[in-house]
């Protein structure tokens, strides 16, 4: 296999570097060349669907050396970061216009980009641990970029749990390279397997990495620095944190941990349902409550994920029960419901990315984030209204949109494995991110139009082209479902996590 | 021992960043935290009496070409080495920035103290 991969790396992280050197004279030039990296790998990421390799990097075999790999779940995620990617970067070249040090911020940008893609491909465990760090870093940068009050109390909140996310990771990772004597995600597995579980010291870095992961993907009671820090940020980085970056560092990190290195169980499944319910219901009825625009996007995040988190977690539950004599009928549901939670994954990337867009439009145009200040926007601000519009009817579930589709399967799933309760709760959960939707709507565009926003003017050029791109993703996605695009973008990642630790064996043996 | 020593050191890190009010502290704490894990690292690759893993060539002369078991059993693990030398950096490299966030945060607020830095809630 000869595919290509260590480019989604050197991509990002040289135009990283290239940037700072434009200064302030060449700032154009700069943002082209930063569109120019974001698209071409989405290019390179939209090629690379439906093929699966290993890269040695300096030719070193595999145990010795590191190595890269690409499958079904990382050319899956690696795909909703290069479409969130491309828009935010889109959105960026009018928004961040009135901030200073413009190349800065796409530099870091870029560095968040690298870090995120080198996550998803990483194939040994301390080497996610260090992209994982050269994203975050990069983040942590980011949301306290305008430098204001709120910025750095953010910023700081956030660098404080981020960190601690960190060093447990880095204990775990510690602990399993003192059990298992490999970094190797493969060895480690192979490992695991042949002894049949787990022992005192790999249980104890499980719980580290649930800790470190559950941070980073801000889980329910880890969520705490969310909030502050999505709602801060810049909206493109808002739309980045919010649509890839928790998901990348936590769900993705998270189930590829669990789910391929030290394998699920029947107590591991439970958590994750547990923490996913947790997060779906905190999630809501906090968001319910919020007047500021973009916190109440930022808490809805945390209710979103938990869908993912507990559509993964239900298929790990039935595997785990099942054990290996798995038969083809719950070897179906578990499918259905990590499919489900991988479906609204991508989902939640595009419309929730295209939210904190719009969020950024209504906030450059009228200067404020709060909801009681605003209304009557839709006169004004027609075409960010529908695309406001389109992005509340994915993530309420209205039929033809995307994230009707994926919700649909999750219930669908939680019915047939027997988890009434679940699907009662999901339904619930979609029904109070309606409400929170339609108060949304009703504050910000439709009512009466304060006197101070009667002049405000529609946004214009880079930043309508990135919603739009998003909007019309927001309506097809459903298309995803048809089952030739099902058995090339979703079926392989499905097939990831329900190998397990085979995929071991998968890797050693490419 | 020197397991439990090192534990204790991480918890004490983890009290520090959880119960104190002053930002610096935190710091601190967080930075006590990580070198609690690298020393871990270092640990897990330790053996008291163990020799330098650098092979020479006298030590292949003698069986054809092969390690001695000797060699592989004394020497010590340089693999976690090297991912506690990555680690410093990375650490280094948060250590500044916090401490940036830090000034910056004392600029505009005119305290290191987290219960008067208060703006945002909800």
């Amino acid at each position: 296999m000869s595919y290509p991969l260590p480019v989604f790396v050197i991509i990002p992280l040289v135009t990283a570097f290239l940037l700072p050197v434009f200064g302030k004279r060449g700032k154009s030039a700069a943002t082209v060349l930063a569109n120019l990296a974001t698209i071409s790998l989405l290019v390179l990421a939209l090629s690379s669907i439906g093929s699966s390799a290993v890269y040695q990097v300096g030719k070193w075999p595999i145990p010795l050396g590191i190595n890269l790999v690409l499958d079904g779940l990382s050319s899956l995620v690696l795909l909703a970061i290069s479409v969130v990617s491309a828009a935010a970067m889109l959105f960026s070249t009018r928004y961040m216009e009135q901030y200073t040090a413009k190349s800065k911020y796409l530099s870091l940008f870029m560095l968040m980009v690298t870090g995120m893609n080198g996550l998803v491909l990483s194939g040994d465990i301390f080497n996610l641990f260090v992209f994982l760090e050269i994203a975050s870093l990069a983040s942590y940068a980011l949301v306290g970029f305008g430098c204001g009050h709120e910025e750095l109390e953010a910023s700081f909140k956030y660098m404080v749990l981020g960190s601690i996310a960190s060093i447990c990771i880095l204990f775990g990772i510690a602990l399993v390279y003192g059990n298992t004597g490999s970094l190797n995600m493969a060895y480690i597995s192979a490992a695991v397997r042949s002894r049949g579980g787990l022992n005192t010291g790999l249980s104890f870095a499980l719980a580290l990495f649930v800790t470190g992961f559950g941070l980073k993907a801000a889980l329910v009671p880890f969520h705490a620095w969310l909030p502050d820090a999505h709602s801060s940020a810049p909206a493109p980085i808002s739309a980045m944190l919010s649509g890839v970056l928790i998901k990348t560092l936590g769900v993705y990190a998270l189930s590829r941990v669990l789910f391929n290195i030290l394998g699920i169980t029947i107590p591991m499944g439970w958590i994750l349902i547990a923490l996913g319910l947790l997060s779906m219901v905190a999630g809501a009825f906090l968001a319910l409550g919020q007047w500021d625009l973009k916190r109440l996007l930022a808490y809805s995040s945390i209710s979103q994920v938990g869908y993912v988190i507990l559509g993964i977690g239900m298929g790990g539950l039935i595997i785990a029960r099942a054990g290996s004599d798995i038969n083809t009928q719950q070897l179906a549901w578990a499918s259905l419901a990590i499919l489900g939670g991988l479906f609204h994954l991508l989902n939640h990337a595009v419309y929730k990315s295209l939210l904190f867009l719009t969020s950024g439009s209504v906030e450059m145009s009228t200067g404020t984030r709060q909801m009681k200040l605003m209304g009557g926007l839709a006169g004004r601000m027609p075409l960010t209204r529908s695309a406001a519009t389109i992005a509340s009817a994915s993530i309420a579930g209205i039929p033809p949109f995307s994230g009707f589709w994926s919700k649909l399967i999750l219930v669908i799933a939680a019915v047939q494995a027997h988890f009434y309760w679940v699907a009662a709760v999901i339904v619930l959960v979609s029904l109070c991110t309606l409400i929170m939707y339609l108060k949304v709507q009703r504050y910000v565009f439709l009512g009466e139009l304060p006197e101070n926003l009667k002049s405000v003017k529609e946004t214009k050029g880079s930043m309508l082209v990135a919603m739009a791109a998003l909007a019309c993703l927001c309506m097809l996605m459903g298309l995803l479902l048809i089952p030739s695009l099902r058995a090339n973008i979703l079926d392989p990642a499905v097939k990831v996590l329900i190998d397990g630790l085979d995929y071991s064996a998968k890797i050693i043996n490419m | 021992m020197p397991y439990a020593m090192c534990f204790l050191l991480f918890t004490i890190g983890l009290y520090c960043a959880a119960v104190k009010k002053n930002m610096v502290k935190i710091v601190i704490g967080i930075m006590v935290m990580e070198y609690a894990v690298n020393l871990f690292l270092i640990m897990l690759g330790f053996r008291s009496g163990g020799q330098v893993p650098i092979v020479s060539k006298e030590d292949l002369a003698g069986a054809g070409g092969q390690l001695s078991s000797l060699f592989v059993n004394s020497s010590v693990d340089p693999l976690p080495q090297a991912l506690v030398l990555t680690a410093i950096v990375i650490s280094l490299g948060s250590l500044a920035l916090m401490i940036s966030i830090c000034i910056r945060t004392y600029e505009k607020y005119g305290t290191f103290d987290i219960t008067e830095i208060r703006r945002l809630k909800g």
